[in-house]
Formats: C-alpha cells, structure tokens, sequence
C-alpha cells in the first residue's frame, strides 16, 4: 500500500555515511550506507508486477464496459432498420434483396424471410421445429438468400419505437409483433409483489436482530437467513413449482396454478437475504450513543429501534431496497419457471405474466442468430442492464452521501 | 411490535426449514450411488444424472482456473498497490460491485455476443477457415462467462483475507531490505491464502448453481457422452433440474428424479459453503 512512506526516513537520516558502531573500525566498507546504495532501485521484476497487477484490476472495468457493448451491439440491426423504414417507405433499397422484398408489407413479415442462420444448421431446425408458419416464409425467401447472406443484417431489423411500444407480444407468428409493454408490466408486477413481500419481512426481521435479540441469538438468525442466499435460484423456482404453486391454488383457489402471485413470493425469498444482510449491516452500524441517549431519556426498547435505529437507518435500508429491486428485476430462472410465461397485460396478481428476463431465458435458445427477434431480445437485456446498473449506481452513491455523513453527526 | 419483528424472523427462517426439509424428503429415496453414477434414461424418465455431475464439474474447474488468480491479482491491486481514495481504486471497486449486480442473465447475453459470436467466430475464421468449431456453444464459453459472473466472488474474499496479513509483518519483510514485490510473494500471498481458497470455494458453489448464465452458451438438454474437449457442450446438474421440472415428457413420473437433483445440487452448494464458512470463521481467530 505505502511501502514508500515506511522507508522514506531511513533514507533521509543517512543523507552522510552512516557507521555502525563498535564493529565500524574493523569492517569500514561493509556496513557503510550512502545516498547511492540507498536509492530506490530500478528492478524490472517489480516494475512489471505492478503494471501486470494493474493492468489485470483494470479489466474489471473493462468487462462492465464490453458488457454493455456487446449486449448493445447485437441490438443495432434494430436501430439501422428503423433508420431505413423511415426513408425506405417507397422501397427504395429494393434490389439489395431480391425477392425477399415481395413479402415486405407494412408490417415486419419480411423478417424471416431468407434469414438464413449464419451460424449453423442446428439452430434452423429447432426453429422451424418450433412453428411451421415462419417455415413458409422462410421457403419463399430462399431464392434471394445466395445473393442476400451479405447483407442479412441490415436487412432483418424493421422494428420501429412504436412496435416496440405495442401491447401484443408475439415474436413467432406470421406476423411477428414485439410490443415489451406486456413484458415490462410482467415485469414490474412481480417485482411489486415481491418487493411487498420481502422488504417488510427482511427489514423488522433485520430489525430484530440489530435491535432486539441476545447476541448469542444474532448469531444464529444471521447465518440461518443467509443460508437463504446459498439457495441457487434454479432451486427457489424448483420448490415454487412443484410445491408452492400447489399449495397456493388450493389456499386461494384461483385458476391458473403458475401465476405473477406464485413467482413474486418466490422472488421474495431470493430478495429477502440481500435486503436482511444490508439492513442489519446498517442497522448495527447506527452509533450506540444514539441507543443510549434514548434510552437515557425514558423510551422503551421497542420505542428506540422504531423511533430512533429505524429512521438513523433508513438511508442504508433505502439501499437494502434498491438491491433488492434489482436481484429481483433480473432473476431468470424462478420467474422462468413459477410464473407462467404468458405475456399478458392485467392487474390481477393471480394471471400468469412473463417478465423481461423469462422471456430472454426462454426465446434465446430457439431464435436465429441475427434475426429481429434476436436483437429485440437483446434490446430486452440492454434494458435490464441499464436498469440493474442505474439501480446500484444509485444504491452505492446513496448510501455512500447520505448515511456515512449521517451517522457520522454532519446532517 | 416486538412481536412483529421476532415473527418475521421466525418465518423467515421457518420458510427456509420447510424448503429444506421438503427437498430431503423428496430427494432421500431416490439418491444412490447408482443415481449419481449412471447415465439418464428411457428419455430421461429413468437413471441416473452422471453426465450433468460430471459437466458441472468440469465447468466449475475450467471456471475456477479463469476466475482465481484474476481475481487474486485484481484483489491484490486493491489492497497493495492501489491508494484506497484514488479514482483508479474507486472504479475499479465500483466495477467490481456492478459486476456482482448484473443480472445473471445477461452474462448468458455477453456470452453469446462476445465469446461465442465475438471470439468463437473469430478464431473459425482466423484458424479454421470458416469451419463452425468455436462460434457455438460449447463449456469453454459457459464456463468463461461463469468465471466473470464468480469474479466477484472470489475478488471480495481474496480482498478481506489480504487486508487481515498484519501491517506489521509485511513491514519486518520491507525492513529487512525486501522489495515490494518480494513482500507481497513470501509475505502477503501466503497469508492470505485460506482467503483465496474461500473465495474459489464460494466461486465454484455460485457457478455450480446458476443457469442463466449456460442457458444459451453451452448447456445442453441431453447427451449420451460426456464432453471430450473444450468444444463440446456439456450437461449441468442445475439445467438439468430446469428441464426436468419443466420440460420433461413427463413431469409427474421423474418427480423423484427432479427431487433428488435438486437434493444433490443444494448438498454439493451447501457443503460447499459451510466449508468456505469453517475456513474463514479459522482466519479470524488466528488474526
């Protein structure tokens, strides 16, 4: 860290020759420091340890940075087709493709037309396996496809602002609409009914460990709901599944046995370790001075950690909040398989709703490379990374501003 | 309200009790070492799940040579190279931090644009000719994009059981004429190294058990061998639940199956962890 400071007074008292004493008459040259042997010296094996460390660190940085390129990258077909249809409305690139461009309508049927997957044949047949309206279309592109592979990806994106605005869902039909809002209402459902779930449980449970229990008990509660976070998601989602949903049809009685209600207090149990450990980080974090000066005035136990723990901590619980929003915003695997995936827009907790990232989760492995579908799913985690990133962004400098100058009595 | 705090405590942890108590149950029966060492099948109706123990492994390991020493060096910048309030430090801490804050998914996304489309189509290009080797999934790639999803992971406990090595001693290594380096080599590495075992152990546990991110860059449903080389796509025990539970032929018939999984999946996480636990729990004593 600052090995430089430790040796930096050796080096300045021994500005003259030092001797050594006793010994110094016998063995003069030995032992005698000089401004030259003292100098730091220019060892390469140090120079390049530091630099290789360096550069190493940096690619911490490097890897949010080729994250979000290279997620955004796949989306730009989708951006350059808008920019064409725009100007495009008289066909003006028409001999680019061939046939292909028969099929155009207004619509985006030409999007499968002569996609020919640059990447294998495997894909292909899972894809035609999957619907056998896109085959038809396929087939009728073949006879542009020789002249068209060049070209492919400018050509397949014709998504506009407006499509991706829509309310219907449907990338695999003749007519494929990709609309995100159901996607996005999926989306913020779950994480609504999630969130209600696991803040206030994690919170008053963090509450009572910080506040409340021996510390003999905290040292059980802690590591018992971390445990939680040892559960891989794909486990939450199995349990939610099989026994969960099961349990919940027949509590309540609804219709669809997989819906938003089911997969939101699934996520609540992958929220509630984030939001708990935080909390009660902060939460023990809040000066006893604080504690004892309430207690000093007459309040009570319960009265201190509502009245006083609780708000000191708030800004760090906002926090705890935040992450927990963003685990949820991004979980795949639970929603993927406790809350029914189907695209709807409603308010009924109890409906089945597919989120943004089932829908990358389930669609990818089917999709071709390089088709719209393909860029719009990842515009959907272009979003989400933005998001989750803006959200942590926001956790980080909040806590960072507020709560240390809070507790540290500069309000 | 003293109660309301202790029940949700209580339920908290009574959720994690029944969660735990239901997959044993439903996994005891079915887990031998037959289970653990046959193939699937009868189209996975029947058998055991060998390949998918054997493909999570291998990740796990690719994972861990990728993940480790570039966390150990990026944790050994933070605390001996970088000054803690400088901007360099600052980033790279808050890259760290936003790395472990991406959605697992969107690993799944990076890697297929960056390793598979990216690099995998490069090196087809470049080396063979156009011939589709690497520009597929396969577990190298699952396994690289797991080593940046684990990276993390192994950075903050490399990071915490570096700052534990006492000041003190790597002054005596710097006053007895040492250089940096050579500090950081015989002092500071080895001190710390339960620190970095946790944190491979904790790494390995985190990757044994996402999906996401392997969804689309080299998991596969089934396949009747197990991986040869770095191109081939493997089985894992987490995907292998997914499917199950929600793809199968059959759902009601392999529910065992499903369990016992499940069951293997959280005892090889747990373990995992209870060890990283007992390790690190011996580093704070003995500092």
């Amino acid at each position: 860290m600052n090995t430089e400071e430790t040796t930096q007074p050796l080096e300045e008292n021994s500005g003259q020759p030092v001797k050594v004493d006793g010994i110094s008459e016998q063995q003069p040259a030995r032992f005698v420091f000089s401004n030259d042997s003292l100098k730091k010296q220019m060892r390469p094996s140090e120079f390049f340890a530091e630099k290789i460390i360096t550069g190493v660190a940096f690619l911490s940085i490097a890897i949010i940075i080729l994250i979000f390129l290279f997620v955004f990258r796949e989306t730009i077909p989708i951006f350059s087709g808008k920019a064409e249809t725009k100007t495009e409305v008289t066909a003006a690139k028409q001999e680019t493709y061939g046939t292909a461009t028969d099929n155009r309508n207004v619509n985006q049927q030409e999007v499968y037309s002569g996609t020919e997957p640059e990447n294998g044949v495997t894909k292909q047949e899972v894809y035609v396996a999957t619907s056998d309206t896109t085959k038809n279309t396929v087939v009728s592109g073949e006879a542009g496809i020789s002249s068209y592979r060049e070209t492919s990806s400018e050509a397949e994106g014709r998504v506009t602002v407006k499509g991706l605005a829509g309310k219907v869902w449907m990338p695999v039909s003749d007519n494929p609409r990709y609309g995100l809002l159901p996607l996005v209402v999926g989306t913020f459902k779950i994480t609504i009914i999630a969130i209600l779930f696991a803040a206030p449980l994690a919170i008053l449970a963090a509450l009572f460990s910080a506040a409340f229990a021996p510390r003999w008990m905290r040292e059980i509660i802690k590591p018992a709901i971390e445990i939680l976070a040892g559960f891989p998601s794909v486990v939450i989602g199995f349990f939610a599944l099989i026994i969960m949903a099961t349990f919940f049809q027949n509590l309540f009685g609804y219709e669809t046995r997989l819906n938003a209600f089911v997969g939101g207090v699934a996520m609540a149990l992958a929220a509630i370790p984030i939001i708990f450990t935080v909390t009660e980080d902060v939460m023990t974090a809040v000066p006893s001075t604080y504690k004892e000066a309430s207690l000093a005035l007459g309040a009570s136990k319960w009265q201190t950690a509502f009245f006083v723990t609780l708000p000191a901590a708030a800004p760090g619980i906002f926090a705890a909040v935040l992450l927990g929003i963003g685990r949820i915003f991004g979980e795949t695997m639970i929603v993927l398989m406790a809350t029914g995936n189907a695209a709807l827009i409603s308010m009924n907790p109890f409906d089945s709703v597919r989120t943004l990232s089932a829908t990358i989760g389930a669609e990818m492995a089917e999709v071709v490379f390089g088709d719209t579908h393909y860029s719009v799913l990842f515009l959907i985690g272009t979003l989400l990374f933005v998001f989750t990133f803006a959200l942590n962004a926001t956790a980080e400098f909040y806590v960072k501003g507020k709560l240390m100058t809070r507790l540290q009595g500069k309000v | 309200m003293m109660g309301a705090t202790g029940l949700s405590v209580v339920l908290i942890i009574a959720v994690i009790v029944i969660m735990l108590v239901v997959i044993v149950i439903g996994g005891k029966d079915t887990i031998s070492w037959k289970f653990l060492t046959t193939f699937p099948k009868d189209g996975m109706t029947k058998g055991g799940i060998f390949p998918a123990l054997y493909g999570t492994a291998l990740m796990v390991i690719i994972m861990s040579v990728a993940a480790v020493p570039f966390g150990a060096i990026t944790a050994l910048y933070l605390t001996e190279y970088a000054r803690e309030s400088s901007w360099m430090a600052k980033t790279v801490q808050f890259a760290v931090r936003t790395l472990s804050m991406v959605p697992s998914i969107i690993f799944g996304l990076f890697g297929l644009g960056f390793f598979i489309k990216f690099v995998g189509g490069g090196m087809d290009k470049v080396f063979f000719g156009g011939q589709l080797i690497w520009a597929q999934p396969n577990i190298l790639w699952a396994s690289l994009t797991m080593a940046l999803l684990t990276l993390p992971v192994v950075i903050v406990s490399v990071e915490e059981s570096i700052r534990a090595v006492p000041r003190d001693l790597r002054d005596a290594s710097l006053a007895l004429g040492a250089t940096k380096w050579q500090t950081i080599r015989k002092v500071v590495l080895p001190g710390a190294r339960s620190g970095i075992l946790t944190g491979t152990i904790l790494a390995i546990s985190r990757g044994a058990g996402e999906v996401a991110p392997i969804l689309f860059t080299g998991a596969a449903y089934y396949l009747a061998t197990l991986p040869h080389s770095l191109s081939d796509q493997f089985m894992s025990l987490g995907y292998h639940i997914y499917i199950m539970s929600t793809q199968s032929v059959n759902v009601d018939q392999t529910l065992p199956i499903q369990f016992a999984t499940t069951l293997v999946l959280l005892l090889l996480t747990f373990t995992l962890n209870f060890v990283a636990v007992l390790i690190r729990s011996k580093l704070r004593r003995s500092h």
